[in-house]
């Protein structure tokens, strides 16, 4: 008894001590940011790979007094968090960034962020597409977020696997060869008859239907806020593509971003992927081997686009004037070439589109491909849908539904129904 | 007068402190254990009684998380929660889960204390180790396993390739998805489980041990019919925690599933757990349903307690029945 009173006695001891230390170095740590008011920390939230870090080296080496500080998720897991965050009033960064299928959750709330009128955005407009510019655009006309990039589509194919199946292999054949999505399963069909054992033309059911579902116009909305899903033919169009692609056995039935579909880029086991340009970063994130194997070809059915992202300065920065100005170096014209160049994300400014530059920009990963021409004339042409707040939803119920298909769970019939279904119940 | 009032005065003045000391006294009796426990009231009040009652008024509008401007819809959330088919779905799931990886759980772990209550080399080298998969961190061994039970390159079909049984899409199925999740909690607890057994059994008499080998027991009877009974208020205990573990299941689920499917648990909902559901709702994708999501929190709460009123009742029984 009385070893325990005395060791809950030191216990105690300890906590206080642990206590008082918290609160002196919490105090010091407060007193040292006072003194040196002149250095401020921006810190900036992105998920996967945005490749800002060099950026931020030579910021702050331009800039002295200004120290960044990034965190990074993944890109469900970011965008939830940022909800919270933004909804609690603490947690946010000073600078967040945003996905477009996100964007429309927060242009309808834009008492969270800081206009960036304010801080002379207005006078960037003319540099990026209006609907680039528009999908970051408040309905009370303030500007939360200034575009990075634009997720402009292309696809990319093993040309080794292609030539093993016997069919052409340089980019412009095989461009010539999918005109339509019709097309792209007709040379499935073929690459299936004399395919190398194991490998399939498409990786997975989804990343097509996405696809297709990102060139129509519009989409899952109308222009006007309507929800389409169910009276659009042009997505039952993209589901019946989809469904055909499992039926004729082209389809590896593999779920994106799962570990299945990671391997299966190490081990070349599917010869196509719809590549929206942040792609060409992934695919090189994952089978870093497979150097020179690949190439990309330009998407059937013209242009389309998959992803961009915005960044916001949020209401909980303290230093929104800082925050602004670095976001605009983040997102200007020679940040986003170089982003480009060794990332691989797409610029979304249209002098930087039609730059030499990104133009004459080949990847040497991708066989050498003219990555550049193929992926900003693609992104100059396109004619962007309208979005709205369940664009992300509807997205995760297709891929589901795809899934019970590729799975064997549902027919195809009664997968549409249930999709349909869960699409109603989110609105 | 003034002489009364002066005695009375001196004498108050005499009598008070004593009063005052004695009312102090009685005072610090009664009323200082309830300032030594009050921390832990307070802070369960702050984080714990708070939050339990702000959710259930939350349950009762239609509050989404970005728009704070909420309307009292009484108990409409939890009508639709009633003809809800996948929460019943994600009901249905977690029980199976919790029953799978429930049984074996502890009647594995139940093997390994008796083995290491036996005369081992090495014998406190082994009662650390089973207790090593508590350590790791959760999410570490959730993306492994994840790993383990892929389709195409996952470790587990490859062994089960090797003795011919053909490639299980355990993700995809319902009854398999629930396997590989009971794998991966089985492992995480049993170790657990195994030590609390273990401290049981070293305080069960050795004379009870001896008496049934005078009977002639050998081990096996001793371990049925000794052993075992005098566990019996230690598994009690053990089911009530891992029941209340398992209706909570979320990380290992939440990260099984493909990171782009945003809390569904499956493309079917095969292993969407409750509180999976509740994410879902909440924050999974982007409705942000506060007020729904605050219903199933509610219902997870009812259904806890319901699961520890039977097990009271169960305990009270066998209690009973021992005297």
């Amino acid at each position: 008894m009385k070893s325990t009173l005395k060791r809950r006695g030191r216990f105690v001891l300890v906590a206080a001590v642990v206590a008082v230390l918290a609160t002196v170095s919490g105090l010091s740590v407060r007193s040292a940011s006072a003194a040196k008011r002149s250095n401020i920390v921006i810190t900036i939230d992105v998920f996967g790979d945005f490749g800002y870090h060099d950026l931020y080296q030579q910021y702050e080496a331009s800039h002295p007094g200004i120290t960044i500080k990034e965190d990074t998720e993944d890109y469900a897991p970011h965008h939830t968090a940022l909800a919270q965050h933004l909804a609690t009033g603490a947690g946010a960064d000073d600078i967040e960034a945003i996905e477009v299928g996100f964007i429309s959750n927060y242009t309808t709330q834009p008492k969270y962020f800081y206009d960036l009128r304010k801080y002379g955005a207005s006078k960037l407009q003319k540099r990026y597409p209006a609907w680039k510019w528009q999908q970051a655009v408040a309905h009370n006309k303030s500007v939360i977020g200034l575009g990075t990039d634009v997720g402009s589509l292309g696809i990319c194919y093993r040309k080794d696997l292609f030539k093993q199946a016997g069919l052409p292999t340089t980019p412009a054949k095989v461009g010539k060869m999918w005109k339509t999505w019709k097309d792209f399963l007709a040379v499935g069909k073929r690459y299936q008859k004399h395919a190398p054992a194991g490998t399939k033309f498409i990786d997975s059911g989804s990343n097509l239907f996405n696809a297709i579902v990102a060139q129509a116009n519009p989409g899952y909305y109308s222009k006007s806020g309507k929800v389409l899903v169910k009276s659009n033919p042009k997505i039952k169009a993209a589901w019946n593509t989809t469904m055909n692609a499992i039926k004729l056995h082209e389809d590896q039935g593999l779920v994106a971003f799962h570990a299945d579909w990671n391997a299966g880029f190490k081990n070349g086991t599917f010869a196509t992927v719809t590549c929206p340009a942040w792609m060409m970063g992934y695919i090189q994130g994952q089978a870093p081997a497979a150097s020179g194997k690949w190439n990309i070809a330009d998407v059937p059915g013209g242009g389309g686009s998959w992803g961009g992202s915005f960044l916001t300065v949020t209401k909980q920065s303290a230093h929104p004037a800082q925050a602004a100005a670095l976001v605009k170096f983040l997102t200007s014209p020679k940040s986003e070439t170089y982003v480009f160049k060794h990332t691989g994300n797409l610029p979304s400014e249209i002098p930087v589109l039609k730059s030499q530059t990104v133009q004459k920009f080949r990847n040497p990963y991708f066989s050498n491909a003219p990555v550049g021409k193929i992926f900003a004339n693609s992104a100059l042409k396109l004619k962007p849908q309208p979005l709205g707040p369940h664009q992300g939803d509807y997205q995760t119920a297709s891929t589901n539904a795809i899934q019970r298909v590729e799975q064997g769970i549902q027919s195809p019939a009664a997968a549409w129904k249930q999709f349909l279904q869960d699409a109603a119940a989110v609105g | 007068m003034s002489a009364i009032s002066g005695t009375g005065t001196a004498g108050e003045a005499v009598v008070a402190p004593r009063a005052r000391r004695k009312l102090l006294r009685r005072l610090d009796a009664k009323l200082s254990p309830y300032l030594f426990v009050s921390p832990f009231f307070l802070i369960f009040g702050v984080f714990g009684l708070f939050p339990l009652g702000y959710t259930a008024y939350v349950s009762l509008t239609d509050r989404t998380l970005l728009n704070p401007v909420v309307h009292f819809i009484g108990l409409h959330n939890y009508a639709l929660l009633i003809h809800d088919s996948y929460f019943w779905n994600a009901v249905e799931n977690t029980f199976g889960i919790w029953f799978l990886s429930t049984v074996p759980q502890l009647l594995l772990a139940l093997v390994i204390a008796h083995i290491l209550n036996t005369q081992l080399h090495a014998r406190t080298f082994f009662r650390m180790s089973v207790l090593l998969p508590q350590v790791t961190s959760l999410v570490a061994v959730a993306l492994i396993f994840t790993q383990l039970f892929a389709h195409d390159y996952g470790f587990v079909n490859y062994a089960l390739g090797h003795v011919g049984i053909h490639k299980v899409y355990w993700e995809a199925g319902r009854f398999s998805s629930w396997v590989a999740l009971s794998v991966m909690v089985t492992w995480r607890w049993m170790g657990f489980n195994a030590l609390i057994y273990l401290a049981a059994m070293q305080s069960i008499p050795e004379e009870l041990y001896e008496a049934a080998a005078v009977d002639g027991a050998r081990r096996f009877r001793q371990f049925i019919h000794v052993t075992v009974p005098m566990l019996r208020p230690t598994i009690l205990f053990t089911v009530i925690i891992s029941t209340i573990g398992g209706l909570q299941l979320f990380t290992e689920p939440y990260l099984f599933q493909p990171s782009t499917s945003g809390g569904t648990g499956g493309s079917a909902r095969q292993y969407q757990t409750i509180v999976m559901y509740l994410y879902e709702k909440f924050l999974g994708s982007t409705q942000f349903k506060f007020g729904y999501a605050a219903a199933i929190a509610w219902c997870l709460v009812l259904l806890i307690a319901l699961f520890g009123l039977v097990n009271y009742l169960l305990v009270s029984r066998i209690r009973s029945a021992e005297r």
